[in-house]
C-alpha cells in the first residue's frame, strides 16, 4: 500500500479495533526463558557441561553399583599402592620374629676408636627376602661396640648417603637385623656401618636385594585370594585400579563414595547461600537508603566473625556426637557464615544497574518493582552471580574436608574428595596419586560448573538476542 | 621518577623495614666457619622464657641454651657440675658449692640468692606457675603452692653468696636430675622487681648465665643469640652465634630452606625424607622419649572398664604392624611398655633389665575374650568413642584402629576429632571410652613415666584406680634405694600389663638432617634437645 | 560527603560492638578453656591461673571488664605468649600482614583485570579457554599446594643460578616478599579473573560501546576509557572483603614462608582459645574491614558516577 498524505481522511486516525490478526507472527513465539532454553542448548560450553555433569553423576551413583569395593576396607599389605595392573604374589606363613644371631665368644664391646673398627665381611640376606621381612646378617667384626643399619633405594656415594638409618645394634655381637619397615617390592641397598658403641667406624659393606611381594596365609584367605593357600603359592592380589591410599584403601572406590559427600555440599551449599545472597543483596540494593545501611552492616558482621570459633560452636549447638555425619548441619552452617560476600557483590551490580537508562525507561512505562527487580536486575547480575557460584564450589568442597578435621563433615572412615587432597598433599611428592586423583575430580566438577555458569550467562544475556 | 629510580628505591632494605617495622636479617649460610655463626629455625615462637614458668619443649630448648642451673647433662647424658662445682649429700639435706665465677650477663655473679628468689618465686600462688610441682620435692613446696604456708618456710636456704642448703621434702632419688629442669634456674630478683610482668618478654628483660646470650629477638620472626662473655666456662664454647631465623612448623618448608644451605637442622617427615634421600643427604634417627598409648577410661559404667573388652583389643593390635605400615618412618619403636627403652634400671636399662611382658597378635585369642567381655556386659558392644586430636598424624592412627578393630572383633569404634583445647575439656570430664594419648618425660627418671597412672595422679585420664599399683608407685617414691625403686616399677608394669590399662602404640622417633660440619650436637630426651651450646664446626 | 562518612563510622563502631560481644559469649561458650594443657594442673594452680587472668569473675563481670578495656583500647595479655601485650602483638604483627596482603591484592588486581580483559577480548578462543582451565586449577587444587611448590621452585632456581636469586623463606625485605605475595594473591587472582571477563563481556554489549565505535573512536581508547572503566565495578566490590581477607586468610603462606603475620597468630588463637588473642584480633579484623568496606562504597562514587551510595 502506498499512502499519499492528501489522501488521509479524519477516519484513518480513528482506533482500530483490537484484533489479533493485525500482527501475524510467523514464528512460534518465545518468551525470555524459552529463548535462553533455546541459546543454551546451541552452546558448545554448556553442552559439554551437561555432559560432564552426567558423567559425574553416573560416577557417584553408579559408578558404586559396578565396583562394588569397600571404600573402608583396609589392606596394609598394599599402602600407597599407585595405579596400576593386578599384582602377584607369594604365599608366606605367619610371621615369627626372627632370633637375631649372636655370637656369645665375642666380648659386647671392644677397645677400638671408631675409625680402626673394619668392614662388616659377607654381607648377605640370610633368607629369601620377601615384603614381610628382610633378614641380614654378616660376620662379627673384631672389638666393635655395634653396628648402624641403613636403607637406600640407590647404590650409596658415601658415607652421608647410605639412605634411611634404620636402627642401630648396640651390641658388638649380634650379626643380624631384620627390617620390616613399609617394605616393597623394589630394589633397595642395605649398607651397614660397625661402630664402638656410639660412633661410627669410615667404612661400610652394602648388599643389593629386591623382597618378594609376598602375603601371609592368613591374609591370603581372609581376602578369599585362594580356596586353600599354602606357603609358597602364587597368589594374584587385590586388584586396585587406581591404586591405594596410605591405609590400603581402594582408590576408586573411595572416590566414588566421596563424591556423594563432596558434590552434595559443593552443590547444595553454593547455591543456598547464592540464592540468600542474591535475594538479600538485590534487595537491598534496589531499597537503597536506611535499610540498604543496616542489612550491609548484618553482612559485615557476619563477615568479621571468627569462623573456626563459630563451626566450633555450631558443632556442639547442634549436638553432633562423635562419629556421626554433621552433613546437613555443616550446610546450614555453612550457608550462614557464607552468603554476604555474593550478598555484597550482587548489591554493587545492582547498585549499577538500577540507574541504568532502560530501568528509568521501565518504570516510566508503569513497571512494578518487583518486575524490575525478576526481569531486568537480576537477569543483570547473573553473569557475576555465576562467576561467585563457581567459585563457591570448591569452596564448599574444601570447607567440608576442614570441617570434618574438627569432627565436623563427615566421620571417618567416610571419604570425602576434599579429605582426600588434603591427605594427599602431605605425600604428594612420593604418591602423587593420593593428590592427584582426588584434586583431578574437584578440577572437573569446577570446569563443568563455570562452563555451565558460562553458557547461561550467555543463554540468560538479552542482549545477546539480537546477535547470533 | 624514572623506572630505574623506582627499582632502586623499592631495593632500599630502610624503606621496607619502615614498612615492615621489622628488623631486615641478613641473610646469612647455614653454617659459618669463620665467624662460628650457625643458622637454625624454631617450630614456634617461645611462649614463655621466663623460666620460673616456661613448660613447653620450644622455650626449655632456648632457654637451655641462655641458662645454666646447678648441675647439667654432657653429651653422653651424664650429670656434670653447672653453677654448682660440687654438692654433699646429709639424709635431705643437698647443700651446693657455688663457683665463684658463675656470672650473669651483666657481669654480676650468679648467687646462692638468685637460686633461693627463684624456687620461691615459682611457687608462690601468685606466680601461677603450671610447673609449680616439679619444685614440690623442695620442703614444703606444695604447701607454700597452696598458699597454706608463707614462701620463705620453703626448704632453701643461702648460707652466703656460694653456699646453698636444700632439704627435700622426702626421700628423692632423683632430684639432682630435677635440678637440671628449667623451673629449677636461677633467676636474678632485681631484674624480676624492675621488669615486672615485662620480665623475659624481650631481649633486653631479662639476665642470662648460660653459654649464650638472648641478643635479639624479633617476634615471631628470630631469636639471636650470641655467645656469653660471661660464661665460666667460655673456653670450650665454640659456637659465637647461633641464629633462629626462622619460625614455622611446616616441615617442608624447614627441608626446602636446609636445601638452600639457609639451616643447619631439620627435622623430617613421612614424606620429606625421600627428598632428602634424593639430595644425598645424611638421615640421622634419634628417639624422642615420648611414648604414645590409647587410655582406656576406667571410670565406673564405662565399657572400656571391663577387662575382657580391654584384653580383647589388646591381642586384637599388632604394635609392630602399626610402626611398620601405618607410621612407616624409621626411628619410631612398636609400644610394648608404658616405660620406654631408654630408662635407666638399675645399673643397665631398665627394658633390658625387666623385660616388658608383650601381647603377640592372636586374633583366636582376642576373640575368646570379647566372647566373655560381651557375657559379662550383656549382649552386643555398642559403639566405642575413640578421642583423638585434629592432627593428621592422629587422624591416620585413629583410622587405622578403627579398621583394625572393626575387621578383628567387629567393634565398631567412633572416631571423636576435637580440636586441642575441646579434645582436653572431654579428657579431664572423662566423656570418651578411648583416647589417644602420649607422655613426654619431664626428668630423666623411671618416676616421670611411673605415677601416670596412680589414682591421684591428674594425668590419669582414665581415672585408672588400682591400689597395689598405687602401693608400688608408694614405694618407688619413698626410697632412694635403686634396685627397690625398680622393682616396684617392674611390679607396676607387670600390672599395667595384667590389668590391659593402656594399650602402648608406640615409642616415638624423629629422623631429622644435621649440616655436614656440624659436630657434637647433642640429642636428649629430656631438657634442652638438639643441644647446640657444645657444638663446632669442622673447617 | 564527611556526614556520610560520620555516618557510615558510627555505623561501623556499633557493627564493631556487636562483633565483639558475639565473640566474647561465643568463645565461651565453646568447651574448654585457655588454661587447661596437656599437662593436667591441680586445683590449687588452676585456681591461682584464675586469678590471674580474672576468669574467677562471673561471665558479665567479665564482659564488662572486656568491654571497658577495649574502650580504652587494651585488649589485654595473651595466654599463650604469656608476656606478651595483645596490643604488642596486632602491633607488631599486623604491619606484617598488611603489606604481604597489599602487595597480593595488587598482584591479584593487574592480573585478574589484565587476564580478565585479554579472555573477553579472546572470548571462546585459545587464550580465553587457556587461562580458563588455569583458573580452574587455581582454585581446585589446595593452597597449600602451591605454596609448597613456589618454594620448591625457588629452591631449585637458587642451586641452578648458584646464587640466592630470591630467600626461600623469611621476612625482612622486598625480595622476602615476591613469591608468598604471588602464591597467596592467586586464588583472589583467579576470581577477579572470572568476575572481570563477566563483567567485559556484559558492558561490550553496551550500546554506548557500539556508539563508541560508530564515533570511530580508537579501540584502546575504547578499551581503556569505556569499556575497562565500566567492567571494574565488581572488581572493586571484591576487593574490600578480599584485602580483608587475605589479611587474615593468609596463614598457610606465613607457615610455609615463615613470616611473622598476624593470620597465623589468630588461627592459633582459636585453637588455643586463647581468649584475649581471639578478642583483640577480631575487634581489630572487624575494625579493618568495616574501614575497607567505607573505602569500597566511596570508591564506587568516583568509578561509576551514577551509583549513589549515600542516597
Amino acid at each position: 500500500m502506498n499512502y499519499r498524505a492528501h489522501d488521509l481522511k479524519r477516519e484513518d486516525f480513528a482506533p482500530l479495533e483490537k484484533s489479533q490478526l493485525d500482527e501475524v507472527v510467523a514464528r512460534p513465539s518465545l518468551s525470555y526463558w524459552q529463548d535462553a532454553w533455546r541459546r543454551f542448548k546451541q552452546n558448545t560450553r554448556a553442552i559439554i557441561s551437561m555432559y560432564i555433569l552426567i558423567a559425574l553423576a553416573v560416577f557417584t551413583l553408579g559408578g558404586p553399583l559396578l565396583w562394588t569395593v569397600d571404600a573402608s576396607k583396609q589392606n596394609l599389605n598394599q599402602t600407597s599402592q599407585p595405579p596400576g595392573l593386578a599384582k602377584h604374589a607369594l604365599v608366606v606363613s605367619a610371621f615369627e620374629r626372627w632370633v637375631l644371631p649372636t655370637d656369645p665368644s665375642r666380648p659386647e664391646y671392644g677397645d677400638l676408636p671408631p675409625e680402626e673398627l673394619a668392614n662388616p665381611e659377607g654381607l648377605r640376606a640370610a633368607e629369601a627376602p620377601n615384603t614381610q621381612s628382610v633378614r641380614i646378617t654378616w660376620r662379627p667384626v673384631a672389638e666393635a661396640g655395634g653396628y648402624n643399619i641403613y636403607r637406600h633405594t640407590r647404590p650409596p656415594t658415601s658415607l652421608q648417603d647410605l639412605g634411611l638409618p634404620l636402627g642401630s645394634i648396640e651390641t658388638g655381637n649380634v650379626h643380624g637385623y631384620e627390617d620390616r619397615l613399609n617394605l616393597k617390592q623394589e630394589d633397595y641397598f642395605y649398607s651397614v656401618v660397625t661402630t664402638d658403641g656410639f660412633d661410627e667406624a669410615e667404612t661400610y659393606a652394602t648388599l643389593q636385594l629386591r623382597p618378594q611381594l609376598a602375603i601371609t596365609r592368613e591374609h591370603a584367605l581372609e581376602q578369599g585370594l585362594s580356596e586353600d593357600p599354602r606357603a609358597g603359592d602364587t597368589v594374584t592380589l587385590a586388584f586396585y585400579p587406581l591404586g591405594t591410599d596410605y591405609l590400603g584403601r581402594d582408590m576408586l572406590a573411595r572416590l566414588m563414595e566421596g563424591a556423594r559427600v563432596s558434590l552434595f555440599i559443593g552443590v547444595i551449599a553454593p547455591l543456598a547461600f547464592v540464592i540468600f545472597g542474591v535475594a538479600y543483596g538485590g534487595f537491598s540494593g534496589y531499597i537503597g537508603g536506611t535499610i540498604d545501611n543496616i542489612l550491609m552492616r548484618l553482612a559485615d558482621f557476619v563477615v568479621a566473625l571468627p569462623f573456626l570459633l563459630f563451626m566450633i560452636l555450631f558443632k556442639i549447638a547442634f549436638g553432633i556426637g562423635p562419629g556421626e555425619s554433621g552433613v546437613i548441619p555443616m550446610l546450614v552452617a555453612l550457608v550462614l557464615l557464607s552468603w554476604p560476600a555474593t550478598a555484597r557483590l550482587v548489591r554493587g551490580q545492582v547498585l549499577q544497574i538500577r540507574e541504568q537508562g532502560y530501568i528509568d525507561a521501565a518504570r516510566l512505562m508503569g513497571a512494578s518493582n518487583h518486575y524490575l527487580i525478576a526481569r531486568h536486575i537480576l537477569p543483570n547480575t547473573m553473569g557475576v552471580v555465576l562467576v561467585t557460584f563457581t567459585f563457591a564450589v570448591p569452596m564448599a568442597i574444601f570447607a567440608e574436608a576442614f570441617l570434618s578435621f574438627i569432627g565436623m563433615g563427615v566421620a571417618p572412615p567416610t571419604p570425602s574428595w576434599g579429605s582426600m587432597c588434603n591427605e594427599g598433599v602431605k605425600t604428594m611428592l612420593s604418591h602423587p596419586h593420593e593428590l592427584i586423583l582426588p584434586a583431578a575430580l574437584i578440577s572437573i566438577t569446577v570446569l563443568a560448573f563455570n562452563l555451565f555458569g558460562d553458557g547461561l550467562t550467555e543463554a540468560l544475556d538479552a542482549r545477546m538476542r539480537g546477535r547470533e | 621518577m624514572s623506572i630505574r629510580n623506582v627499582i632502586s628505591f623499592l631495593g632500599q632494605q630502610r624503606l621496607w623495614a619502615f614498612f615492615c617495622l621489622i628488623i631486615p636479617i641478613v641473610s646469612q649460610a647455614a653454617v659459618n666457619g669463620e665467624t662460628r655463626t650457625i643458622t637454625i629455625s624454631l617450630t614456634e615462637e617461645p611462649p614463655q622464657l621466663n623460666s620460673m614458668k616456661a613448660t613447653d619443649q620450644v622455650s626449655i630448648f632456648v632457654l637451655g641454651h641462655l641458662m645454666e642451673g646447678l648441675v647439667r647433662y654432657d653429651r653422653r647424658g651424664r650429670l656434670v657440675p653447672g653453677v654448682a662445682k660440687s654438692w654433699d649429700v646429709q639424709d635431705l639435706d643437698y647443700t651446693f658449692q657455688l663457683r665463684d665465677d658463675a656470672r650473669w650477663s651483666d657481669g654480676k655473679p650468679v648467687t646462692a640468692h638468685d637460686f633461693v628468689f627463684s624456687w620461691r618465686n615459682a611457687l608462690d600462688p601468685g606466680t601461677a606457675s603450671e610447673y609449680a610441682f616439679i619444685l614440690y620435692a623442695v620442703k614444703n613446696g606444695e604447701a607454700i603452692n597452696k598458699g597454706e604456708r608463707p614462701i620463705t618456710d620453703l626448704g632453701i636456704h643461702a648460707l652466703d653468696d656460694h653456699t646453698l642448703v636444700v632439704t627435700l621434702e622426702r626421700p628423692t632419688a632423683y632430684f639432682l636430675k630435677l635440678c637440671a629442669f628449667a623451673s629449677y634456674l636461677p633467676v636474678q630478683e632485681d631484674m624480676v622487681r624492675a621488669k615486672g610482668d615485662r620480665y623475659a618478654a624481650d631481649a633486653g628483660d631479662f639476665l642470662m648465665n648460660g653459654p649464650f646470650k638472648l641478643e635479639d629477638w624479633v617476634h615471631g620472626a628470630s631469636l639471636r643469640m650470641i655467645k656469653n662473655e660471661h660464661y665460666w666456662d667460655r673456653d670450650n664454647i665454640f659456637l659465637n652465634e647461633i641464629n633462629a631465623d626462622y619460625i614455622t612448623s611446616d616441615t617442608r618448608a624447614r627441608l626446602n630452606l636446609f636445601l638452600d644451605d639457609k639451616i643447619a637442622y631439620t627435622s623430617l617427615d613421612g614424606d620429606t625424607y625421600k627428598d632428602a634421600l634424593a639430595n644425598q643427604l645424611r638421615i640421622r634417627s634419634f628417639i624422642t622419649g615420648s611414648v604414645f598409648f590409647l587410655e582406656y577410661n576406667h571410670r565406673d559404667g564405662r565399657l572400656t572398664s571391663n577387662l575382657n573388652l580391654r584384653r580383647a583389643i589388646q591381642y586384637a593390635y599388632d604394635a609392630d604392624e602399626m610402626v611398620n605400615k601405618v607410621l612407616a618412618t624409621p626411628g619410631n619403636l612398636p609400644g610394648i611398655s608404658v616405660f620406654p627403652v631408654w630408662l635407666d634400671g638399675v645399673e643397665g636399662k631398665f627394658r633390658d633389665e625387666y623385660p616388658a611382658p608383650k601381647a603377640e597378635r592372636n586374633i583366636v585369642r582376642a576373640r575368646e575374650y570379647l566372647a566373655r567381655a560381651k557375657e559379662e556386659l550383656g549382649g552386643d558392644i555398642p559403639p566405642l568413642i575413640l578421642l583423638v586430636g585434629d592432627s593428621p598424624t592422629a587422624s591416620k592412627q585413629a583410622e587405622y584402629i578403627q579398621g583394625e578393630l572393626l575387621n578383628n572383633l567387629g567393634l565398631d569404634i567412633r572416631i571423636d576429632k576435637q580440636i586441642f583445647k575441646q579434645r582436653l575439656a572431654k579428657m579431664t570430664s572423662g566423656d570418651f571410652d578411648i583416647v589417644g594419648a602420649g607422655w613426654g618425660p619431664d626428668f630423666d627418671d623411671i618416676m616421670t613415666f611411673g605415677d601416670l597412672f596412680a589414682s591421684w595422679n591428674l594425668n590419669n585420664r582414665g581415672r585408672y584406680n588400682n591400689p597395689d599399683y598405687d602401693q608400688h608407685v608408694r614405694t618407688a617414691m619413698n626410697s632412694v634405694d635403686t634396685l627397690t625403686r625398680m622393682e616396684a616399677m617392674a611390679n607396676a608394669q607387670q600390672i599395667l600389663f595384667d590389668d590391659a590399662v593402656v594399650l602402648p602404640q608406640y615409642e616415638q622417633g624423629v629422623i631429622y638432617l644435621l649440616h655436614p660440619k656440624l659436630r657434637g650436637v647433642v640429642r636428649r630426651v629430656t631438657g634442652v634437645d638438639p643441644d647446640f651450646t657444645r657444638a663446632r664446626i669442622l673447617p | 560527603m564527611f556526614r556520610y562518612i560520620a555516618k557510615r563510622l558510627l555505623a561501623g563502631v556499633i557493627t564493631i560492638w556487636f562483633i565483639a560481644t558475639a565473640t566474647f559469649f561465643a568463645m565461651h561458650a565453646v568447651p574448654g578453656d585457655p588454661l587447661m594443657n596437656d599437662r593436667a594442673v591441680s586445683d590449687e594452680v588452676r585456681r591461682n591461673l584464675e586469678a590471674r587472668y580474672g576468669l574467677d569473675k562471673p561471665l558479665g563481670e567479665q564482659y564488662i571488664i572486656f568491654i571497658s578495656n577495649m574502650l580504652r583500647g587494651d585488649f589485654g595479655i595473651s595466654f599463650t605468649q604469656q608476656n606478651r601485650r595483645v596490643n604488642d602483638i596486632i602491633r607488631e604483627h599486623f604491619p606484617v600482614s598488611a603489606i604481604l596482603g597489599i602487595l597480593a591484592i595488587i598482584i591479584a588486581a593487574l592480573g585478574g583485570i589484565l587476564w580478565g580483559a585479554l579472555t573477553a577480548l579472546y572470548r571462546n578462543r585459545l587464550p580465553d579457554i587457556l587461562i580458563m582451565l588455569l583458573v580452574i586449577l587455581g582454585i581446585s587444587v589446595p593452597g597449600f599446594v602451591f605454596a609448597a611448590t613456589g618454594q620448591l621452585a625457588l629452591v631449585h632456581v637458587n642451586a641452578i643460578f648458584g646464587v640466592k636469586v630470591l630467600p626461600v623463606a623469611g621476612w625482612g625485605t622486598f625480595s622476602h616478599m615476591l613469591m608468598p605475595a604471588l602464591v597467596l594473591g592467586l586464588g583472589t587472582m583467579a576470581l577477579l579473573t572470572r568476575l572481570m571477563r563477566t563483567s567485559m563481556i556484559d558492558v561490550m554489549g553496551e550500546d554506548y560501546i557500539r556508539t563508541a565505535h560508530a564515533k570511530g573512536l580508537s579501540k584502546q581508547r575504547i578499551f581503556l576509557r569505556h569499556q575497562l572503566r565500566n567492567a571494574i565495578l565488581p572488581v572493586v566490590t571484591v576487593l574490600g572483603p578480599q584485602i580483608s581477607a587475605i589479611t587474615t586468610g593468609g596463614f598457610v603462606v606465613e607457615y610455609v614462608f615463615a613470616i611473622p603475620g598476624l593470620g597465623r597468630y589468630f588461627v592459633q588463637a582459636v585453637q588455643q582459645l586463647d581468649y584475649t588473642v581471639i578478642m583483640g584480633t577480631t575487634v581489630f579484623y572487624g575494625a579493618f574491614l568495616v574501614l575497607m568496606v567505607i573505602l569500597v562504597d566511596i570508591l564506587y562514587g568516583f568509578i561509576d558516577p551514577r551509583v549513589r551510595v549515600s542516597a
